[in-house]
């Protein structure tokens, strides 16, 4: 009796779970803005985004305003939508492969937009002069993103060789072409100049140094729906833990599954890449950090990751512009930091609930 | 009902099922047994509508109500049938009742729909699973996995008004089981199959659990059927011998009155040698 209330009592029910993410997310959200070179009070930072809406709010500083419109909200909403993004698709491919520690890599996606983005800096200036003319900025952003989308594609189609979308097929074509694509990004690294070199370390580690209004509105579009439309399987992907043959026993038509599941990973992935590098550990940590609060349900762990990852990646874009300011550090330098540790202790600590 | 018409398998010249015909009916309890590699297993993933191996070529139809199976829409089959998988998987770890509520998912859409939580809470009782409810199903015995994926099968089925028949196919439902727990899954599922008007098609190995559970046995042997009928009937010492290979002798069952089969290694003489009742239970 007491083991069985001990074990229901260990998951936080989901919605409080739900609503207290939201509520943190709003004040990181209004602290980050504030917090810089250029610090805005908390109480500012209200009246300002206010005053956005069209509502008088008084006297604003019209320094205030410029920094915050112009700079900081633009950085912070990539980096909600960012965290979002990555965690959502994190916790799909994890209900995909019926393995907590799956993530994204796994479909190539990452490493399609690395071995795309380290082409476009070592090699566009002389190969491509004409395109990097005409697209400007948006050389590096839409290459790597027709390189994480190109790459997903081919997995996927290898994976559906046989007439019928094998995880197991999915899984060994993403090893083999990560495994050529990180030759490719090596063998560019090797004929990269040092500047070069420079910008490709820094893009593999992410940043949201590039966040602008033009970027954020090309980028948040297709990474806002493909997080929505992820969270829409939650009860599919629930029904997967069952194994496919089971899920298609209680009506779940899982090849249609897989197939979303792997291309909204693809689209929230690869248009968040291109935008911001890549950002590791959001898609593996926040997902588990729901899980084990709340138990496995994807109805909960879906939006509560996207919550949480959307929390993670301000804070830890909040310390990588201004712990070293006025230079930055890579994000996921500190994503990695932050989430290693995290995530040794899970590993350690709860090693049976985390199906290991 | 439940029928296969003149199906054949084949993979390569090797064939897995041979022509077989053969049919289930709601409220019914048909057990199929035969030695390692009959068919039985095919014959099940024919009927729950699974996926054969991509070599596989299928002749022959496997209808429900008239119907082909293959012809009725995906979440119309996940109510037409159930099926209890030999070793149930489980990817992270839901509760007993988030397992049992599974069985909802061709019914439902909600997210908490009372008629529903009712449905599951009954399922778990019927399947002795309510104590088990709140507890996460990667920490239970293998005993008790079983009788909360039995719980979300008999969820799955629990609408006796839904206008087509109905059928629960149990795939070696007693292989992780202990003596006690064989017994009262199989009584529970035919509980659950009368009560409802369910019909089971359950593989079993144990001849003498097919004796005391089956309405009919049939005996699949190298992919055809080799007998079919009331147990008493059918496992009969010939048909034992000539589909398992094995000595049997049929006695009276001490208990249920009904028979108990008692096998042996074909080598020895019946009733002499060391052969004895080697697979005999009793309720």
């Amino acid at each position: 009796m007491t083991a069985r209330l001990a074990a229901a009592s260990r998951r936080i029910p989901g919605v409080a779970v739900l609503v207290g993410l939201t509520l943190l997310l709003v004040a990181v959200t209004v602290l980050a803005i504030g917090h810089g070179a250029f610090r805005i009070p908390p109480a500012d930072v209200l009246r300002v985004l206010v005053s956005n809406t069209g509502i008088d709010a008084g006297d604003i500083d019209a320094r205030q305003v410029a920094v915050l419109n112009a700079i900081r909200l633009p950085r912070v909403l990539l980096a909600i939508v960012s965290g979002a993004g990555l965690a959502v698709a994190g916790a799909l491919m994890q209900g995909l492969f019926r393995n907590p520690l799956a993530d994204p890599t796994l479909i190539g996606v990452s490493s399609g937009g690395a071995l795309a983005a380290a082409f476009v800096i070592v090699l566009g200036a002389t190969w491509l002069p004409g395109v990097s003319k005409l697209l400007g900025a948006w050389t590096l952003p839409l290459a790597a993103f027709t390189g994480a989308l190109a790459v997903t594609l081919l997995v996927y189609r290898i994976g559906a060789a046989g007439g019928f979308l094998s995880l197991p097929s999915v899984l060994l074509a993403g090893i083999a072409l990560n495994a050529l694509a990180m030759a490719g990004v090596g063998l560019l690294s090797y004929l990269a100049s040092d500047e070069q070199l420079r910008n490709l370390t820094f893009w593999s580690f992410g940043s949201l140094g590039g966040a602008t209004w033009p970027v954020l509105k090309a980028v948040a579009p297709l990474a806002l729906i493909a997080t929505v439309a992820g969270s829409l399987l939650a009860r599919p992907l629930n029904a997967l833990a069952l194994g496919e043959t089971q899920a298609t026993h209680i009506g779940i038509d899982v090849v249609a599954v897989k197939r979303a599941a792997i291309l909204l990973t693809a689209l929230a992935v690869g248009s968040l890449v291109a935008a911001t590098g890549v950002i590791g550990f959001i898609g593996l940590v926040a997902p588990h950090a729901i899980r084990l609060a709340c138990g496995p349900d994807h109805r909960i762990v879906l939006p509560g990751a996207a919550l949480l990852g959307a929390v993670l990646v301000v804070l830890a874009d909040t310390l990588a512009r201004t712990l070293v300011a006025p230079a930055e550090l890579p994000i996921g330098i500190l994503t990695a930091t932050l989430g290693g540790p995290f995530f040794l202790v899970l590993l350690l600590r709860r090693r049976g609930q985390i199906g290991l | 009902m439940l029928e296969a018409i003149d199906v054949t398998v084949r993979i390569g010249t090797r064939k897995l099922l041979d022509r077989v015909s053969l049919s289930v009916h709601t409220g019914e309890t048909a057990v199929i047994v035969g030695e390692n590699g009959a068919g039985k297993s095919t014959l099940l993933k024919l009927f729950a509508g699974d996926r054969l191996p991509a070599r596989a070529r299928t002749e022959g139809r496997v209808r429900v109500a008239g119907r082909e199976l293959a012809a009725w829409p995906l979440a119309a089959r996940a109510r037409l049938r159930a099926v209890l998988p030999q070793r149930p998987e489980l990817a992270f770890a839901f509760t007993a009742r988030e397992v049992a509520a599974f069985g909802r998912y061709p019914v439902s859409t909600g997210w908490h729909d009372r008629r529903d939580r009712e449905i599951v809470d009954a399922a778990l009782a019927l399947a002795d699973a309510t104590h088990l409810a709140g507890r996460e199903v990667t920490t239970l015995s293998g005993g008790e996995q079983a009788r909360v994926h039995l719980a979300a099968a008999f969820a799955q089925l629990w609408e006796a008004d839904f206008p087509h028949p109905r059928f629960l196919l149990l795939d070696e439902p007693t292989a992780a089981l202990d003596l006690a727990h064989q017994h009262a899954l199989l009584v529970t599922a035919r509980a659950f199959a009368a009560q409802r008007n369910v019909g089971i098609f359950a593989i079993l190995h144990d001849l003498n659990l097919a004796a005391t559970y089956a309405d009919r046995v049939v005996v699949l042997h190298q992919g055809r059927v080799l007998a079919q009928g009331a147990p008493g009937a059918v496992l009969q010492p010939a048909t034992i011998a000539a589909g398992f290979g094995v000595a049997a002798q049929v006695l009276r069952h001490p208990i249920t009155g009904g028979i108990l089969i008692a096998t042996a290694a074909a080598t020895d003489a019946v009733g002499v040698g060391h052969g004895g009742v080697s697979s005999c239970r009793t309720l």
